[in-house]
């Protein structure tokens, strides 16, 4: 980008901070910058708390647990334990795609809590979670565990909800595992990612005696969450190179193939940001390596493909150089229909802890350029990598709030904003185009080859609408 | 390979093509799943009498409940106040949560601030996120006024609301003259419309306390927790405008929820006036459009001399006369002709399409107010409700619901379920089979599993778009609801009959 664009980006950035009191603009000065090629990072600060009274767009430890890591394993049932509200908001909005009946023996699709009552609090609800764990066994008997995902007041009220686990897990037979995602814990979803994969570690991966027999090409496919569909438009590619894919984590996930895990030769790792932590103890433990990799866009899905081969023999190699020839005539027309339509589009992105950068390959084999990135929960290892994909100059914006992405992207007007649910309204009233970049709009999947012709077409369907055009009643000049 | 730039497959259909049928059948050994025949034999037993009965005795389960917590309903009645900030005090998620949940069912706009409480203020209180808070939202969202409610982590630890607002007054982070009221909203009280009806009341607390009342004759109207309120204020206000009544709504949330896409983002829009919200005081009477959940509120303004009348979201055409003729009777104005010809439409279309409904069976589900206004047009159609639960009713819904119920000859049979929730509701629907669903879009999966259709009528609404702007209250909205009912019967009769001799052109 020119030294123009900097310096505007640095302005826009100035004059964002001055609208803030001087405390706070001081603190957020730091989370905002311009990135200079050649640096190891974006210069912005992370995954520290947000300012009160800001707008922030982050959730928190319980929507990380129960929302990312825990809710989509499928023959569990997880108990959105404490009042009503949490696991209300979250049913079912996040679109793991999972197969399975709901209520027979697929659970992902409910809303299962304790709706704490004030006497819960006063008294404790560790006697109320005990009996409906009883409640669960009877009711849904082809389930194959239970999670307790804890909301705010079960670590304020001093519930012993571990001591619980245990004793019930005696009692009935089945894994029972106690997770301490508060809410109030950490500044974001992240530390709820963590402290989920952590009760895996401990609950599930420590106590299991799986009698899987491994084979020399088993993987596992960690963090993918199968929204719309993702885990499954890229697992049709690891099978077709030749590898045994035993477990998703955990989009369409079991408990039986996270068990079955500890066994695999290699762990493919999509969302770093939420499942680094079980990988690096699945390496420590185990000795099983593990390997970033990237299905956004045939650039980066080739050379994935090539990098996760380069672990396995010939054999495989030459599956991966078989699919990427076998996808590469489709590719090749998708690029042809859509890149004249979308060739030099800027984006601006902000979403989770991945995909601003991840995504960044998938828009350049379109044409399209990113300006702007930011995460809701990223932290410095993110921003490293990060490097690795965005332009000199591009506008960097950690845990943005609301005014400041109104403010960046009204300035800089750019012909498409990858965000949430909570941007995507605000932007199309500006006229500004708009994806969805969590739930993937309703649309998906975009992982994979598969996945990346419905990117190209949403795409395009956001920017080249008719309806941008109408924003201005041509009466008005 | 299924997919072609051609014609690119979604999710849609993707993954009906076989490459993906197979690979999700073969994954099944990883998942030690077991047999399709075992599936097959719980299902059938989850719907049975035994389960019913096994279901029906949880005492600590709730499974698919239809109600949320209370801050969402202070959200949304602080967001119909003019230039109004919707502020939570406690953990930031819960706000993330609100947001993009009026976000799905509006698909508009949500603004509201958090106060971000961590770890630190679970130990040392959150007077310090409220000073900062107050601050930062004040200087840069420029609201007229904060609307104070509580997560239960502030309710928990027991942060007190008042003295943190004035104490950060005192600390000049606002002026001392900002307007700040505030409601606790404990998450584990009540319900969605619990929060409703605490925060307008903690709004009409800040307004009116210690100021003295000079009965007028212009009267207030309080929609309460309403996914409506969109189409049902403005229709409200037409009908008003139409009688020629001094009114004011105690917040309108029926422009900020629908603002237009003209290039420029609005985060406040209309709303009910400070001054007239202040003004309010003076009216001489108050409605509840939704009297169930408005207790605290209800009984607030009958201490300041106001007559209170409460209705029951006045869907067809007798709760409609009857919100017409209190309206009437308390403001002394005349039910004008126009309004008087809207009625006769109504009842027009009603014996235009009564064969439909007569004795049709009918599930609903739904908050305390809006069951009972469905329920009451139900009746007037002579449809029979059988299965009604209410998840979040308060003890005075199931006497109400008695007495209109026992009121017709239609609502005999029907069954009374507060505090249950759609997991009971499929137990009824799976062992008692009825003809239509009504409820929010979570009925959807009552839908799939027990094969009922559903007409969605509720909140919230995900999965239809725009419905909100379209009126359910009023004899307008009541013609709304007759014709979602009557479209979802009509696609039944042609669905059903498709490949029949009675696939009819003229129903």
């Amino acid at each position: 980008m020119s030294a123009e664009t900097k310096a505007r980006n640095q302005e826009l950035i100035q004059e964002a901070l001055a609208m803030y009191p001087e405390k706070a603009a001081k603190k957020r000065a730091k989370h905002l910058n311009v990135y200079e090629e050649g640096k190891p990072d974006c210069g912005v600060k992370s995954n520290i708390k947000s300012l009160p009274g800001v707008m922030t767009i982050r959730g928190c430890a319980y929507a990380g647990s129960k929302g990312v890591v825990w809710g989509p394993i499928k023959d569990m049932v997880h108990i959105s334990h404490g009042p009503v509200g949490c696991g209300q908001y979250s049913w079912g909005t996040r679109r793991n795609y999972y197969g399975g009946i709901t209520g027979v023996n697929s659970f992902v699709g409910m809303q299962v809590t304790s709706d704490f009552q004030e006497k819960d609090i006063v008294f404790g609800g560790d006697k109320k979670l005990d009996k409906l764990i009883d409640e669960i066994t009877t009711l849904f008997p082809l389930a194959n565990g239970i999670s307790i995902q804890s909301e705010c007041p079960i670590g304020l009220i001093g519930d012993d909800i571990e001591a619980v686990s245990k004793k019930k897990t005696k009692e009935i037979g089945k894994t029972i595992v106690p997770v301490r995602c508060e809410g109030f814990r950490g500044v974001s979803q992240s530390l709820g990612h963590h402290i989920a994969n952590d009760q895996v570690r401990d609950w599930v991966l420590d106590k299991a005696e799986s009698t899987h027999e491994a084979g020399p090409y088993d993987v596992a496919i960690i963090g993918d969450y199968n929204i719309g569909g993702d885990a499954w438009s890229s697992r049709i590619l690891l099978e077709e190179m030749g590898l045994r894919v035993v477990a998703q984590w955990s989009g369409d996930g079991t408990l039986k193939e996270m068990e079955k895990t500890p066994k695999v030769k290699l762990n493919l790792l999509h969302c770093y940001r939420s499942m680094n932590y079980i990988s690096r103890h699945m390496e420590e433990k185990y000795g099983i390596p593990w390997v970033e990799y990237n299905f956004f866009g045939p650039t980066k899905i080739a050379a994935s493909l090539r990098e996760i081969a380069s672990h396995f023999d010939d054999k495989i190699k030459e599956g991966a150089e078989k699919v990427i020839a076998k996808y590469q005539p489709m590719v090749d027309a998708v690029i042809a229909k859509y890149k004249p339509r979308l060739d030099k589009k800027t984006v601006m992105l902000y979403v989770g802890g991945l995909r601003p950068r991840h995504v960044v390959g998938a828009y350049e084999d379109l044409g399209m350029e990113v300006v702007g990135a930011g995460y809701e929960f990223a932290h410095g290892d993110d921003y490293q990598r990060t490097t690795h994909y965005v332009k000199d100059g591009t506008l960097i914006y950690d845990d943005v709030t609301g005014f400041e992405l109104e403010h960046f992207v009204d300035k800089i007007r750019p012909d498409l904003v990858g965000s949430g649910v909570k941007e995507k309204y605000i932007f199309q009233k500006m006229g500004v185009p708009f994806r969805q970049m969590h739930s993937w709009d309703y649309s998906g999947p975009y992982h994979g080859y598969d996945g990346f012709a419905i990117f190209a077409r949403d795409m395009d369907m956001a920017i080249n609408s008719p309806v941008w055009s109408m924003n201005k009643a041509p009466w008005k000049k | 390979m299924p997919q072609n730039a051609a014609s690119v497959l979604d999710h849609n259909q993707l993954f009906k093509e076989p490459e993906y049928k197979a690979l999700v059948e073969a994954k099944k050994v990883f998942e030690d799943a077991v047999p399709d025949a075992k599936v097959k034999e719980v299902e059938d037993w989850t719907k049975s009498w035994e389960y019913r009965e096994i279901n029906f005795k949880r005492e600590a389960l709730t499974i698919n409940p239809a109600k949320a917590c209370q801050p969402l309903g202070a959200v949304l009645a602080a967001a119909g106040f003019e230039g109004t900030l919707p502020y939570v005090h406690g953990s930031q998620g819960c706000v993330a949560y609100f947001r993009s949940h009026f976000n799905r069912h509006f698909k508009e706009p949500s603004s509201c601030v958090s106060d971000s409480m961590t770890e630190d203020a679970a130990v040392f209180g959150g007077l310090n996120n409220m000073v900062d808070g107050l601050s930062n939202a004040y200087a840069l969202y420029k609201p007229k006024m904060i609307a104070v409610s509580t997560t239960c982590m502030a309710e928990v630890i027991g942060d007190d609301l008042d003295s943190f607002i004035k104490t950060a007054k005192q600390k000049e982070v606002i002026p001392e003259s900002f307007p700040v009221p505030f409601a606790h909203t404990p998450s584990f009280v009540g319900s969605h419309v619990t929060g409703y009806d605490n925060m307008m009341k903690g709004i009409l607390t800040h307004f009116w306390e210690g100021k003295e009342r000079k009965a007028g004759n212009s009267v207030n109207i309080i929609g309460g927790f309403d996914g409506y309120c969109v189409g049902n204020n403005r229709e409200l206000k037409r009908m008003l405008g139409l009688m020629g009544v001094d009114y004011t709504i105690l917040s309108d949330p029926s422009d900020v929820f629908d603002t237009p896409a003209d290039g420029e983002f609005r985060m406040y829009d209309g709303g009910t006036k400070l001054e007239d919200a202040a003004a309010a005081l003076n009216a001489k009477a108050t409605f509840a459009m939704q009297g169930i959940s408005a207790a605290k509120t209800l009984e607030y303004v009958a201490g300041t001399g106001q007559e209170v009348v409460e209705l029951n979201c006045p869907i067809g055409v007798a709760a409609t006369d009857a919100f017409l003729m209190e309206l009437s009777r308390i403001t002394g104005k005349a039910i004008p002709e126009e309004l008087e010809k809207e009625r006769g439409r109504l009842v027009d279309a009603m014996a235009d399409s009564q064969a439909y409904l007569h004795g049709k069976k009918f599930a609903l589900f739904g908050d305390p107010d809006m069951t009972m206004g469905l329920t009451s047009f139900l009746l007037e159609m002579g449809a029979e409700p059988v299965h009604i639960v209410c998840t979040n009713a308060p003890k005075a819904w199931e006497e109400k619901m008695r007495k209109l119920l026992d009121a017709s000859p239609f609502g005999k049979e029907a069954k009374l379920y507060p505090g249950k929730d759609l997991w009971h509701m499929r137990s009824l629907l799976a062992t008692e089979p009825v003809e239509f669903l009504i409820g929010s879009t979570y009925g959807k999966l009552l839908e799939r599993d027990c094969g009922v259709p559903l007409i969605r009528i509720g909140f919230p609404i995900f999965d239809r778009h725009h419905h909100h702007r379209f009126p359910i209250w009023g004899y307008q909205g009541s013609l709304n609801v007759l014709v979602k009912v009557l479209d979802k019967i009509f696609d039944e009769l042609d669905a059903k009959s498709r490949d029949d001799i009675d696939f009819d052109v003229v129903r």
